[in-house]
């Protein structure tokens, strides 16, 4: 069983049910993203690198040599919680899409089964090249989704969509050739585009070169996640794209701009995410905090859950640049959290959009006398995305904030260039997440009914979710509680990849340190950044 | 001289096939005159499969020209592409005569058809972007321009009874003969400066010259006056301005064509030019700034031009002046990597352009041709075929991986990265991301918006075009599976002659 087959099946798939009758389309793409799901369960158990810093399931495709550029795939712990994560939400979007998808059926499961190719495609990438194109293929699917299936304003939402993460990872691209030009001259004419090959040659750079390989890189990876201030495409794809669409955009596509920090950043820039790491958890805390008060006094419930995207995102890169294996496995951690409980919120709230017609929150409430199961399952996601003990998003956001809180240049182990003062700021964020989601849930699901007008748009569902919409969200419900209760099965399989990227840290931070410039760098950088 | 003569075979063929074309248009047996766009691809056919055989070890040794693998790349390629050509122009010329005669409405009258003059001109025209590749001297590589140029002209007057045609033409032919003289003054100081017309003999010249301080004034003038000249074939920045015009003058089909062959030669031309002087110790600095002004400006204004549009055609006009500053990156990169960039995406900007207009071509709107960009709009309900093609070829041109286009950009923002020109490659980055505005504008115009009253009648009529685009898109899509084998061959392209 290899990476490859996991990649083609979807593809394989998607032709077919272009070639399908329209009336099938749905069972033939649900049928092959479970084959994936169930094939990429299979691989999780015979991975061997659990724990370890090795690349599982490696295998070599030569493809444009002239340049060193292979189709080279292989997957670390981290990369393979992603795939998993990708296969396990591909059928549920298929599967919550049965209803909400009445027009021009086929396309949209091919666009769905090639946007998983091209996720998956990501994930395993062990070229930059590949990486890039399977990176800038996932913006294709996601255009026409949005543009197609997309709510009033979707031709602009899904244009602004597209032209910030492409212009952004234009300069991604630059960056990358950039580092492999350098590679090549070191090597007397021999290119290669090989993750390993390069990482290793770029982190002995000199450190202005680093800091420009650096924001070249966030240019691209900093839309993605979204970090402040190029946030605002997020927002308007959300709330216009089709509830899966919603549900993959969230639970995989901004992680995309994270793990791209995890897999390019963090190794390859090692001197230069020492020197902007402040600059970058500062907007990282800004976009907290002002995404919070923003989903503080939203009315449309999907908007808010989008900006809370933006805030939460913002712990994750808070974790990523930590610098020690609590804030690093807490943000991967937290990569895997926010798409099952804020993929699970999407589904809840495209349920509820495609009873009522409405998101509004003035115009609805009091949903739990009218569909208490939809209205349970709504109080569970709200409470495991505010980070409740025992649910899986507080296991996460704890540990990318206690990673910040101990990252200051004393701690022993793992010195860092953040500190407690990053940590006690950006936890305010968490007290308004708290407050901004419990508000939408008191609003939503309690107090007195409120029901919309709906003569004339009736529609074939029950007043409360089917069994096919438990179905969907029974799996993401348990694995919130699992994560919740369990977490260290994913710290401890993930625990070797992570400590060897944030291996040469502890010395690059202590010389760091010992620099008296230090604070004049970082001070430059502020402003940069 | 006579291993000289086996280097022009597939000119020769095309030359049979122009000639053949020519008279084959005037026969009275309609069988014959109908098929005439299959003879022409017949005989590039034959060129494309003639080139490996002409190409061997053995000849390519004993030739003189600067680059004596070039012909076997360019040639190949050319004709190929040109049959992709042929094939957009099918139903273009004499049709509505043809139905008439069919339907016993009107007499053959020799006088009255012109699809063999057309296809004659289109096939001279590909025959002058082969010689270039021969061309060992000035004089030679004028003629061969000339010959790219001169049948363009009259197949632009001829694509429409229009005026807008007639008018295009007219700018196309003056602006040219301007260009072309700018371009001999140019040649004449070159001679003044190295007192020859042959290639070797002006490489070694300028040597010369620089091993004693730098290329001469004479010598520096002369080159940047004849690429100024050039830079009308390749519709670059400032000599653009009668792009767009002409782009939109000419019926569609034409203008696919108008956006490859004069830009190869004048690429060509190019390359050729600068290599007499070398990259080794970088370009004049004269001429390497005054090419980074021409393809910083080429690509802005290019794209920027482009969005500004209402008209399908002269969009993809403003979008085909962008390319050529892409591709300039190239040219000021210089060999090996640069050069073989440029080579590699003349081909697939050759047939992602092609598809891009043939899609436009098989269009029409009540027996009209097709213009705004409103007629386009919600044509995936009409003719799916066509707008996929055209979102396919616009996704191409805008450089989305894994599509074709992509790799193309992709080996010529090395090139330049690897030149160590950043700024021109954060430039074509920027201006690769205006692109996506029109290009987008486009997609969504053909792929989601839906059917207005105004696009209502448009429809996919002519069959050959619609073959072309989409074969054209099938190679968008599938040509990275060949890409290497693409590459190796442009690598051996740019060899120097062993001494």
């Amino acid at each position: 069983m290899s990476l490859w087959l996991l990649l083609l099946l979807p593809l394989v798939g998607a032709v077919c049910v272009f070639l399908a009758n329209a009336s099938i389309a749905k069972w033939i793409s649900l049928g092959v993203s479970t084959l994936v799901f169930v094939l990429s369960v299979l691989m999780a158990v015979q991975y061997g690198e659990w724990g370890s810093a090795g690349t599982g399931f490696a295998s070599h495709v030569a493809w444009l040599s002239q340049l060193g550029i292979t189709l080279d795939l292989g997957v670390d712990s981290v990369a393979m919680l992603l795939v998993l994560l990708t296969t396990l939400l591909t059928p549920l979007c298929v599967w919550g899409s049965f209803t909400a998808i009445t027009s021009r059926r086929k396309e949209y499961y091919a666009w769905l089964l090639i946007l998983e190719t091209a996720m998956l495609g990501v994930f395993s990438a062990q070229d930059l090249i590949l990486f890039y194109v399977s990176f800038e293929l996932t913006l294709v699917p996601m255009f026409f989704l949005i543009a197609i299936y997309g709510g009033k304003n979707r031709a602009h939402a899904s244009v602004k969509f597209f032209i910030y993460t492409f212009t952004g990872s234009l300069f991604t691209l630059a960056g990358f050739v950039y580092v492999a030009w350098q590679f090549q001259l070191s090597q007397h004419g021999v290119w290669s585009f090989a993750i390993h090959d390069l990482s290793q040659f770029a982190s002995a750079m000199t450190a202005s070169e680093q800091g420009w390989v650096l924001l070249a890189l966030l240019a691209g990876f900093a839309v993605k996640i979204p970090v402040f201030p190029v946030h605002t495409w997020l927002p308007l794809a959300h709330t216009e794209a089709p509830t899966a669409g919603s549900v993959i955009l969230a639970g995989v596509l901004l992680k995309l701009g994270t793990f791209g920090v995890y897999r390019f950043v963090l190794p390859m820039v090692p001197e230069a995410v020492v020197a902007y790491a402040p600059a970058i958890a500062i907007l990282a805390i800004i976009g907290i905090l002002y995404a919070a008060l923003i989903c503080w006094v939203q009315d449309d419930v999907k908007k808010l859950v989008a900006y809370s995207s933006v805030s939460h995102l913002g712990f994750c890169v808070l974790g990523l640049i930590a610098l020690n294996p609590i804030g690093l496995e807490g943000a991967v951690l937290y990569m895997i959290n926010h798409g099952l409980s804020t993929g699970a919120l999407f589904f809840l709230i495209g349920m509820m959009y495609e009873r009522y017609h409405t998101r509004d929150m003035n115009s609805i409430g009091g949903l739990a006398k009218k569909m208490p199961v939809w209205s349970f399952f709504m109080v569970f996601f709200v409470l495991a995305s505010v980070g409740l003990p025992g649910l899986n998003g507080f296991v996460s956001e704890f540990m990318c904030l206690l990673g910040t809180f101990i990252a200051s240049g004393s701690a022993p182990t793992w010195p860092g260039v953040l500190g407690p003062e990053y940590a006690a700021i950006a936890a305010i964020g968490m007290v308004l997440a708290a407050m901004y989601l419990l508000i939408m849930v008191g609003k939503v699901v309690f107090g007195k009914l409120k029901e919309p007008d709906i003569e004339g748009q009736h529609t074939n569902l029950p007043h409360d979710v089917s069994p096919r919409e438990i179905g969907i969200l029974v799996p993401l419900a348990a694995l919130c509680i699992w994560i919740g209760v369990q977490p260290t099965v994913l710290t401890d399989a993930m625990r070797g990849s992570v400590e060897d990227v944030l291996a040469p840290y502890p010395l690059i931070v202590q010389e760091q340190l010992d620099k008296p410039e230090t604070v004049i760098i970082i001070e430059k950088e502020d402003t940069h950044g | 001289m006579a291993d000289r003569l086996w280097f022009l075979i597939p000119e020769l063929i095309v030359l049979v096939g122009a000639v053949v074309c020519a008279i084959g248009g005037l026969s009275n047996g309609a069988a014959i005159r109908r098929r005439i766009g299959f003879i022409a691809c017949g005989f590039l056919l034959a060129a494309c499969i003639a080139v490996p055989f002409v190409y061997t070890p053995e000849r390519i040794a004993t030739a003189d020209t600067l680059l004596p693998y070039l012909g076997k790349y360019i040639k190949f390629f050319a004709a190929l592409i040109g049959i992709l050509l042929v094939m957009s122009a099918g139903g273009l010329m004499d049709r509505k005569y043809e139905h008439a005669i069919k339907k016993g409405k009107a007499t053959f009258s020799a006088l009255r058809t012109s699809s063999g003059e057309f296809h004659a001109l289109l096939l001279l025209s590909i025959a002058g972007v082969m010689l270039i590749c021969e061309a060992r001297d000035l004089i030679w590589l004028f003629l061969a321009l000339e010959l790219v140029s001169l049948p363009t002209y009259v197949m632009v007057a001829m694509s429409r009874w229009s005026k807008v045609a007639q008018e295009a033409a007219m700018k196309y032919f003056f602006l040219g003969a301007v260009s072309a003289a700018l371009m001999l003054y140019g040649f004449a100081l070159l001679y003044a400066a190295t007192g020859t017309f042959v290639f070797t003999e002006m490489a070694d010249v300028f040597e010369a010259q620089r091993a004693a301080g730098g290329v001469s004034v004479f010598g520096q003038i002369g080159l940047l006056l004849a690429i100024f000249g050039l830079c009308y074939k390749i519709a670059a920045a400032p000599m653009h301005l009668y792009a767009p015009d002409v782009y939109q003058g000419a019926s569609a089909a034409v203008t696919a064509f108008l956006a490859f062959i004069p830009k190869t030669a004048g690429m060509l031309a190019i390359i050729l030019l600068c290599s007499l002087v070398g990259w080794e110790d970088g370009l004049p600095p004269v001429l390497e700034m005054a090419l980074w002004v021409v393809a910083v400006l080429t690509m802005l204004l290019g794209n920027i031009g482009a969005l500004l549009q209402t008209s399908t055609q002269r969009m993809l006009g403003y979008s085909s002046i962008a390319h050529s500053g892409y591709m300039l990156i190239g040219v000021i990169a210089g060999p090996p990597l640069g050069i073989v960039a440029v080579l590699v995406y003349l081909v697939i900007y050759g047939a992602t352009n092609t598809s891009a207009f043939a899609s436009l071509a098989c269009l029409s709107k009540d027996g009209a041709p097709v213009d705004s960009l409103e007629d386009i709009s919600g044509l995936h309900k009409r003719s799916p075929l066509a707008a996929t093609s055209l979102a396919v070829s616009c996704g191409s041109l805008l450089g989305i991986p894994p599509l074709f286009g992509f790799w193309g950009k992709l080996m010529l923002f090395a090139a330049g990265i690897a030149a160590g020109q950043l700024v021109l490659v954060l430039v074509a980055a920027v201006a690769s991301a205006i692109s996506a505005w029109y290009y987008l504008r486009l997609i969504g115009l053909s792929l989601l918006s839906s059917t207005t009253p105004q696009s209502e009648s448009v429809k996919a009529t002519l069959r050959w075009p619609l073959i072309a685009a989409v074969i054209s898109a099938i190679i968008a899509i599938g040509g990275p599976l060949v890409l290497s084998s693409i590459v190796t061959e442009a690598q051996q392209a740019v060899l120097a002659p062993e001494e």
